[in-house]
């Protein structure tokens, strides 16, 4: 939260949050490319506080069922699947 | 079809046999599904993704009888303005070769200025349509914000863009634009309006009493010669009735670091969903979720775009939300209110579209905060939620340049009234 | 196993839940794909852009759970606030389609409720924080393994974008009996609203905080130091799905605790995941430091002003107003009215039947006889709900006498509800109307021409013979005569 530019250990803790696997060239390519876009975004701080009302309110539908997609459909785009099932990495 | 690289997929899709687009031809963004034909949003990640379902905006296009010729190339994922960020390969501008058509929307708006789809539609989250349109030499149309439905467009800052169509002439584009407009039960943020609307009827070319601000801000940084034709075109307008005023937005200092922040945040959170579970490129990735999501995130994705998720999940995250995706909110209602006292004194506001002509090939990608600020005359559009058009006002050598004229909400018949008046 | 009262030792037991409870409405809560599994449903099949995720695809919220949900707050007498909008809450998971989850954050639709338990005999009303709407993620299956071991995982979004209100209490409980007399008493209060549907697979899941504090840090009305709850440890217990699973977990957590500090080694705060079928917790690992879930607003779905809905929505007669209705009203006893309350489907049947008899009468033959029956065979009242007259005309043969009880109960009521018969039906084809008194008459003089030895046995004092007789009769009636008029008209005739 302090004005000193960012560094290569926050872009890497940035891009673990955002899961984005970074070369090392990347971090330091990142890290200078960050440090000058987001001191032009400290002009932000100067903005006074300014409240807004929203445009549209209780928009909703009906509680009623309508057509989805099939199995083939839903499965069609996917790189690995397994009796009807995603396939996906293990979770631990 | 010309040698531009307009298309990412070249496939026709025909419509029904009558509306009031039979017989048109029509390219549709890359990043508007199309049952059936292959959406790739110009990126690696989706290179073989087909679309299940069509986009809203597509069914109404096919359904009034256009023929749809194929998917058109853009920016990855919407983010850039030149179309270079493909990973397909950038466009070529048709009315200056060897510069870029602009973008992100560049392959639609090329491809109508090549005369390879009478229509296009494109989509416009920070200028993404008037950009191309003003680059290319052709009409181009962001409505305001909930007049046309985004479901079915791949989402890169949900809060901000809108689907907006391209032609060579602004009664085509308000032709398109009826057939586009109107609320969709699949969108939650469309508005209740516009499903009879008369847009072609409105570029009828009458400003006779038209009070048109221009806003100072946004020509102290644009090119002398630009500056020049866009006045050029303005003292025309005068000259069939309509009075020029000038008009000044103190917000708008800040609306390019308000664009960004928020629209970076929300892409951060948009993008999320390219992990290479339900779409996305095959491989062969090792360790657990965490490991393969961050793998195939870093096959996928080009840099501009890695650039936006990360610096948009460091806007969001823990310690930095109040400073940045907070205060970006406090500018935008800023920005917002602004334009709205400004239209309590004039009907339309008017901008050079671009600060510049269309760039060379290859010579903007090094600096991407330069990038950024090429988009300070479209941003605050977007920002406000307002409509506005891009309409061919001119050329410097051969270069063209846009006139953008800027509507009050749900104004578009006056800023296709007021820009049909341009063309003549 | 029933949990320890709380013990005047030197620790004292803080509990606060997470309840997440599945809506029973007809769609999920932002798209149009149905809520219901048919059996042997396919994985992935009851899905759509929506809820699978797929670029371009739009929330667009269902109004069916914004009602549950405004019901839910009105029982739990909670406020509704002016406004109430959405966030997304990011993170990775393969089980989220979106990789973030659409929930509520700042402005949750439901804030500051209570609901009443009673332990014991002990009356407390716990605090009830808020309660908000969010959507259900898919439903993983480790493959290879469990979850520790599998290398791959099998997803399946059916599921995905069910609509769930999650309940958050305040750290009220004192013990792991209070929650599950909280729990129950929840599920029967939603229920009744007949938003939730605890048959149903993993509608209700709970999660656990707990901790050990100073018991010099409880008051006696049980109110909390707040500086002392701050610097406890806590114990977050997953994976809870009924309210006798969350006593047994937490107490299983109240002595691991207790041991751990007794034996000098302290509780760490972490999370960890009840395994039912062992009876134990075992610690998560691989549970990183506190996640960043980079809330913000979603914008694709506009904030709701429905404050106005808590006056507007009707809500039935709740579990204990109904069962206090009952014994005053009825004169039942609190048993019997705690039986015919168990559910609102039963107490609905209750009164339909009590509308056409005296109270004990309906009151029995539901309470002991139908519920009784059903039970044995695993039905519900549901199933029978459309049979509400037959089962009025059953008891009407009874009270008008021509159907012995006995005969009403141990036939007449099985067979309609195994064959799904109109009582007459089942009276007439098993010969078991009252048999007229011509034909009694027949049946006692042919009882005493067959058995001239217990005749004589009667004329000489045995007065078992006459029982005998009696017998006799009724096997000849197929039990349709009454005993007592038997009884009676053999004496008639044999004292001739």
């Amino acid at each position: 939260m302090s004005d000193s530019p960012v560094d290569p250990e926050d872009v890497r803790h940035v891009a673990g949050l955002a899961r984005v696997d970074l070369a090392d060239t990347e971090v330091d390519e990142f890290t200078e490319q960050f440090a000058d876009i987001l001191d032009y975004f400290e002009a932000l701080d100067e903005v006074p506080e300014v409240d807004s009302e929203p445009e549209l309110v209780n928009v909703m539908r009906d509680d009623e069922v309508h057509e989805g997609l099939s199995q083939e459909e839903a499965l069609q785009n996917a790189p690995e699947t397994e009796d009807g099932y995603f396939k996906g990495p293990s979770v631990s | 079809m010309s040698d531009h690289n307009v298309f990412v997929t070249e496939s026709t899709v025909a419509g029904d046999d009558a509306g009031p687009l039979a017989d048109r031809t029509i390219a549709i963004k890359d990043n508007m599904s199309t049952e059936g034909v292959r959406t790739t949003c110009g990126s690696a990640m989706l290179a073989d993704y087909v679309p299940p379902y069509n986009a809203t905006v597509v069914d109404r296009v096919l359904d009034a009888g256009a023929t749809i010729v194929g998917k058109a190339n853009m920016d990855e994922f919407a983010m850039g303005g030149t179309t270079e960020t493909s990973a397909f390969g950038p466009t070529e501008n048709p009315a200056a070769p060897g510069h870029v058509p602009g973008g992100s929307s560049g392959g639609s708006a090329a491809a109508v200025a090549a005369g390879d789809a009478d229509l296009a539609l494109g989509s416009d989250t920070g200028g993404s349509v008037r950009n191309p349109a003003a680059f290319c030499g052709v009409v181009g149309i962001k409505p305001t914000y909930g007049l046309v439905s985004r479901y079915g467009i791949v989402a890169y800052a949900n809060s901000l863009e809108q689907v907006g169509p391209l032609a060579t002439t602004v009664e085509d584009a308000a032709l398109l634009l009826d057939v586009i407009a109107g609320p969709d039960d699949h969108d939650a943020t469309t508005h209740d309006r516009a499903a009879d609307s008369e847009y072609a009827a409105a570029a009828d070319g009458d400003v006779d009493g038209l009070s048109i601000g221009v806003i100072t801000d946004l020509i102290e940084g644009a090119d002398d010669d630009v500056v020049e034709t866009f006045e050029a075109s303005l003292d025309e307008l005068e000259s069939q009735g309509a009075e020029i005023t000038e008009v000044s937005l103190d917000s708008l200092e800040h609306a390019v670091q308000a664009y960004y922040v928020i629209a970076m945040s929300e892409a951060s959170s948009n993008l999320a969903r390219f992990d290479g579970v339900r779409y996305g490129p095959e491989g062969d990735r090792e360790g657990n979720w965490n490991d393969s999501f961050a793998a195939v995130r870093e096959e996928g994705f080009g840099p501009e775009v890695k650039r936006r998720i990360l610096l948009g999940t460091y806007a969001l995250s823990a310690g930095y939300h109040d400073k940045y995706y907070k205060k970006a909110q406090d500018a935008r209602a800023w920005v917002k209110q602004d334009f709205d006292e400004a239209f309590e004194e004039v009907d339309v506001l008017a901008s050079p579209t671009m600060p510049v002509t269309p760039p060379a090939l290859g010579e903007s990608l090094d600096d991407p905060l330069q990038l950024y600020l090429m988009d300070a005359n479209t941003v605050p559009v977007n920002l406000a939620n307002l409509p506005a058009i891009s309409v061919p006002a001119g050329d410097v050598d051969g270069l063209p340049v846009g006139l953008q004229l800027i509507g009050p909400k749900f104004g578009e018949e006056t800023i296709i009234r007021a820009a049909s008046a341009v063309e003549e | 196993m029933t949990a320890q009262a709380v013990e005047p030792t030197e620790h004292a037991v803080v509990i606060g839940l997470e309840v997440h409870v599945q809506l029973e409405t007809s769609t999920k809560i932002f798209c149009g794909c149905s809520t219901t599994a048919d059996d042997d449903e396919e994985p992935n099949s009851r899905t759509c852009p929506v809820c699978l995720g797929l670029p371009g695809a739009l929330p667009v919220l269902n109004e069916g759970a914004v009602e549950a949900a405004v019901k839910i707050g009105k029982a739990l007498e909670a406020d509704i606030p002016e406004r109430t909008t959405f966030h997304r809450k990011n993170y990775y998971y393969p089980d989220l389609p979106k990789n973030f989850q659409l929930t509520q954050y700042d402005a949750p639709i439901c804030q500051q409720g209570s609901l009443e338990i009673s332990v014991e005999g002990t009356r407390r009303a716990i605090g009830i924080t808020r309660a908000h709407l969010e959507e259900d993620p898919g439903s993983l299956q480790h493959k290879g393994g469990s979850i520790d071991t599998a290398d791959a995982t099998l997803i399946n979004y059916n599921r995905a974008g069910t609509p769930l209100v999650e309940i958050v209490t305040e750290p009220d409980f004192r013990s792991p009996q209070e929650t599950r007399a909280f729990l129950a008493k929840l599920e029967g209060v939603l229920e009744y609203l007949g938003v939730f549907d605890s048959t149903r697979d993993g509608s209700l899941r709970v999660d656990a905080n707990i901790s050990l504090v100073d018991s010099e840090a409880v008051d006696d009305d049980g109110s909390i130091d707040d500086d002392a709850l701050a610097d406890a440890n806590r114990t977050e217990v997953k994976n809870i799905s009924s309210h006798k699973g969350a006593e047994k977990a937490l107490a299983y957590e109240v002595t691991r605790q207790k041991n751990a500090v007794r034996r000098g080694r302290g509780v760490e705060t972490e999370t960890r995941h009840w395994d039912e079928s062992r009876g134990i917790t075992v610690s998560m690992r691989s549970k990183e430091s506190e996640a960043d879930y980079r809330y913000f607003r979603e914008a694709d779905l506009p904030p709701l002003e429905v404050s106005h809905w808590k006056e507007e929505i009707p809500i039935p007669e709740l579990p204990d107003a109904r069962r206090e209705r009952f014994e005053s009203e009825y004169g039942l006893g609190s048993e019997a009215a705690s039986k015919l309350t168990s559910t609102k489907s039963v107490a609905d049947f209750f009164e339909s039947v009590a509308e056409s008899f005296d109270a004990d009468l309906a009151a029995t033959w539901v309470a002991d006889n139908l519920l009784g029956e059903l039970n044995y065979r695993d039905m519900e009242i549901t199933d029978v709900e459309g049979r509400l007259e037959e089962f009025t005309r059953l008891i009407e043969l009874v009270d008008a006498e021509e159907l012995t009880v006995k005969n009403a109960e141990e036939i007449v009521l099985r067979e309609m509800l195994d064959e799904g018969e109109a009582p007459e039906t089942i009276v007439d084809r098993e010969g078991l109307g009252k048999a007229d008194e011509g034909e009694i008459e027949g049946f006692v003089t042919e009882a005493i021409e067959e058995n001239p030895d217990a005749v004589e046995d009667f004329h000489n004092g045995e007065d078992g013979a006459l029982n005998f007789l009696v017998g006799q009769v009724m096997q000849k009636s197929q039990g349709s005569a009454d005993p007592g008029s038997v009884n009676e008209l053999l004496r008639a005739e044999l004292a001739e």
